[in-house]
């Protein structure tokens, strides 16, 4: 075991299948010569040439299509958008093409495509997106959005492995600042199973990416009041572990569904839904939901506070599930 | 002005000899263009029985042009038609009896009724199905020259696409990525003239799709979508040359959509003379004459294939009927791929 960051266990899964499967390879914005704008792949051209580390031209719908006839040609490939708002141009090309080519024409699609999200650094509306939810809507597409390093390591490696289009959601605010011990070796972590974050008996928290380190500053908190919370990071949101879910209601019988993307239309509007349609009769209080206002991401730090959902705003919430 | 290569027409049979086809390699074209107008003309018949749920496409006068790149292109190499490219999946060995069971939303057909139309591909014989979002094939067919340039295959992509869709970004990133890493891609654009009643001026403003070409960094040609030996020759060309290394060629073909964009579609927008002079320059025909000129077609060669043609037809449309309808309780299987499904020849 080693201690990396975040964004080193990244590196090292990628790394890893590069060496283990010659068809994999990168592509993206100064994914090459400059190693990535966030520098997951610092050394990789020279460890792997220029035709297995690919610096594209500023065209993301030529390098998610281009990915796209490279997967069905056999390649696994990875497409590197150098901010996950930039999926936006390449909507086309993984929603109508990719998502669909398997149940229509038998095609399968093998590609991951890696999406630096999430806020907290004033990246602005165009910089700090979180759109899984728009993705998991969409029938064939995954969406994986690790939070710990040991996971980004193992879900980097599952995505590659798995014969569908899979958006893996890297968050920016984890890259650097989160470090933890990652087996040296090659493993997987599959998708669409959830991990226990901590074990708790009073309120439940689902919740996914950077906000399970929020959840848990605020567990933290309210441990100190005698309020025991559960933190479920459900580590891929489609598929997601309903089961784990509904297990960890079904054991506290109250339940705050958090994320920061925007609530209207969220994955946590799903994820309620779910819980009111299978475990109503387990619930001691309603379900609660907590995500960032319906605003685009804003700028200025005090706004971008108020927008990102605090240990404060999750401690109250909880608060308020524990006195229901 | 023109910038492209404005490619000429083909004389002799020594010529088309000299291009890599002999004659009973020119009988096969011309049975191939007869059965991609046959396949459309007996579709529209299923569709006006009401056998065809939703709309109906056709790509006539636009035979010889996805006839003749389809037969340059080589075994191993691969392909995404569109919808006015029927002569691609023929001329590639698609059974029209699966075609006709595609249009009328059947379990035999190659989407097994979960997709319409020419939405359809084998992958088995190296195409790749099309999507509504014209030219969104672009990119992928990019990617799969991509797949060939990283290992290193001597295998080459045709991406096709129309006049209408080249007005779109997926047409340009393409032709960028493409260009600036010499891919192995041959890029043809169907011009018909119609992108549904949108005339070309308000599609491009150049003379020429094919002239933007040189602003990519490789050439540009357009051809006479009506003369399949010149199609033929030129995509030879274009595809021989992208397989050595030479990178992409952006290919026009040039003819007149002769029907509506689709079949509810009467094309009043287009002015008849035009219809008049483009019908005079009939693909299929067009081919017949130069084969009785040039290859000795005799009555009875035009006969024979005339009579296969024909009940290749009917009992593809037989087989085709009695297709069952797709069973509603499997329509969640698949929209996930499973590890098993990878097994295939691409992917070893």
């Amino acid at each position: 075991m080693a201690e990396l960051t975040y964004l080193q266990a990244i590196s090292d899964g990628l790394r890893t299948e590069m060496r283990r499967d010659k068809r994999v390879f990168l592509i993206g914005e100064d994914v090459g010569v400059y190693g990535g704008a966030f520098k997951v792949s610092l050394g990789f051209q020279e460890e792997f040439g220029a035709w297995r580390v690919i610096d594209a031209p500023l065209a993301e719908t030529a390098i998610v299509g281009g990915c796209t006839g490279a997967a069905i040609m056999g390649m696994r490939p990875v497409a590197e958008m150098q901010f996950a708002d930039f999926i936006s141009c390449g909507w086309d090309q993984l929603v109508t093409v990719a998502a669909k080519q398997r149940w229509r024409a038998g095609t399968p699609v093998p590609m991951v495509v890696r999406l630096p999200s999430g806020g907290g650094f004033s990246g602005g509306p165009f910089h700090s997106q979180n759109p899984e939810s728009s993705f998991a809507h969409i029938p064939g597409l995954k969406c994986v959005c690790p939070a710990t390093p040991e996971d980004a390591k193992g879900l980097l490696i599952s995505a590659i492995e798995d014969p569908n289009p899979v958006l893996y959601f890297e968050h920016k605010h984890l890259y650097r600042r989160i470090k933890g011990e990652v087996p040296e070796e090659r493993y997987t972590t599959p998708l669409g199973k959830a991990r226990v974050h901590r074990g708790g008996d009073d309120v439940s928290v689902i919740t996914w990416g950077a906000m399970v380190y929020t959840a848990d500053e605020a567990a933290q908190q309210l441990g100190s009041d005698g309020v025991s919370v559960e933190i479920v990071d459900l580590r891929t949101v489609m598929p997601w572990d309903k089961a784990a879910v509904l297990e960890s209601v079904r054991k506290t019988s109250k339940v705050l569904v958090l994320h920061e993307d925007t609530r209207s239309g969220g994955f946590g509007g799903e994820i309620a839904a779910t819980i009111a349609e299978e475990a109503f009769e387990d619930l001691d209080a309603p379900v609660k939901r907590l995500a960032a206002p319906d605003t685009p991401v804003p700028f200025s730090p005090p706004l971008e506070k108020a927008f990102i959902p605090q240990v404060e705003d999750v401690v109250a919430g909880l608060r308020e599930l524990a006195e229901y | 002005m023109a910038i492209a290569r404005e490619a000429g027409p083909v004389g002799s049979l020594h010529e088309v000899r000299e291009a890599g086809l002999d004659r009973e390699d020119l009988l096969t074209v011309y049975r191939n263009m007869l059965v991609t107008r046959g396949v459309e003309e007996r579709g529209h018949i299923l569709y006006r029985q009401g056998k065809i749920p939703g709309s109906f496409y056709t790509g006539r006068g636009n035979e010889a042009a996805a006839v003749g790149v389809a037969t340059a292109m080589g075994p191993d190499d691969v392909g995404t038609p569109l919808h006015r490219d029927m002569g691609v999946h023929i001329t590639r060995g698609v059974e029209p009896w699966r075609i006709f069971a595609q249009y009328m939303g059947r379990q035999d057909g190659p989407t097994h009724g979960r997709d319409g139309n020419v939405h359809m591909a084998d992958a088995q014989l190296g195409l790749i199905a099309m999507v509504s979002h014209l030219p969104a094939m672009l990119p992928v067919a990019t990617g799969c020259a991509l797949a060939f340039r990283i290992r290193e295959e001597a295998r080459v992509a045709v991406g096709w696409f129309g006049e209408g869709a080249s007005a779109r970004g997926d047409a340009h990133e393409s032709m960028t990525f493409a260009g600036t890493r010499k891919l192995p891609v041959v890029f043809v654009c169907d011009n018909n003239q119609w992108a549904y009643s949108t005339p070309t001026h308000y599609e491009f403003a150049t003379e020429h799709v094919a002239d933007r070409a040189e602003a990519y960094g490789f050439e540009g040609v357009v051809v006479d979508g009506t003369d399949v030996l010149a199609v033929y020759r030129e995509a030879k060309r274009a595809i021989e040359k992208a397989r050595a290394g030479g990178g992409p060629t952006l290919l026009e073909c040039l003819t007149l959509r002769m029907e509506g964009h689709a079949v509810h579609d009467d094309a009043f927008y287009v002015p008849k003379p035009l219809f008049e002079q483009w019908a005079a320059s009939d693909p299929i025909e067009r081919f017949r004459s130069w084969l009785r000129d040039n290859a000795d077609l005799t009555d009875d060669e035009e006969d024979e294939i005339a009579a296969g043609v024909k009940k290749l037809l009917n009992d593809s449309l037989q087989r085709a009927e009695e297709s069952p309808q797709p069973d509603p309780s499997r329509l969640a299987e698949g929209v996930f791929a499973s590890p098993e499904d990878l097994d295939t020849p691409h992917h070893k």
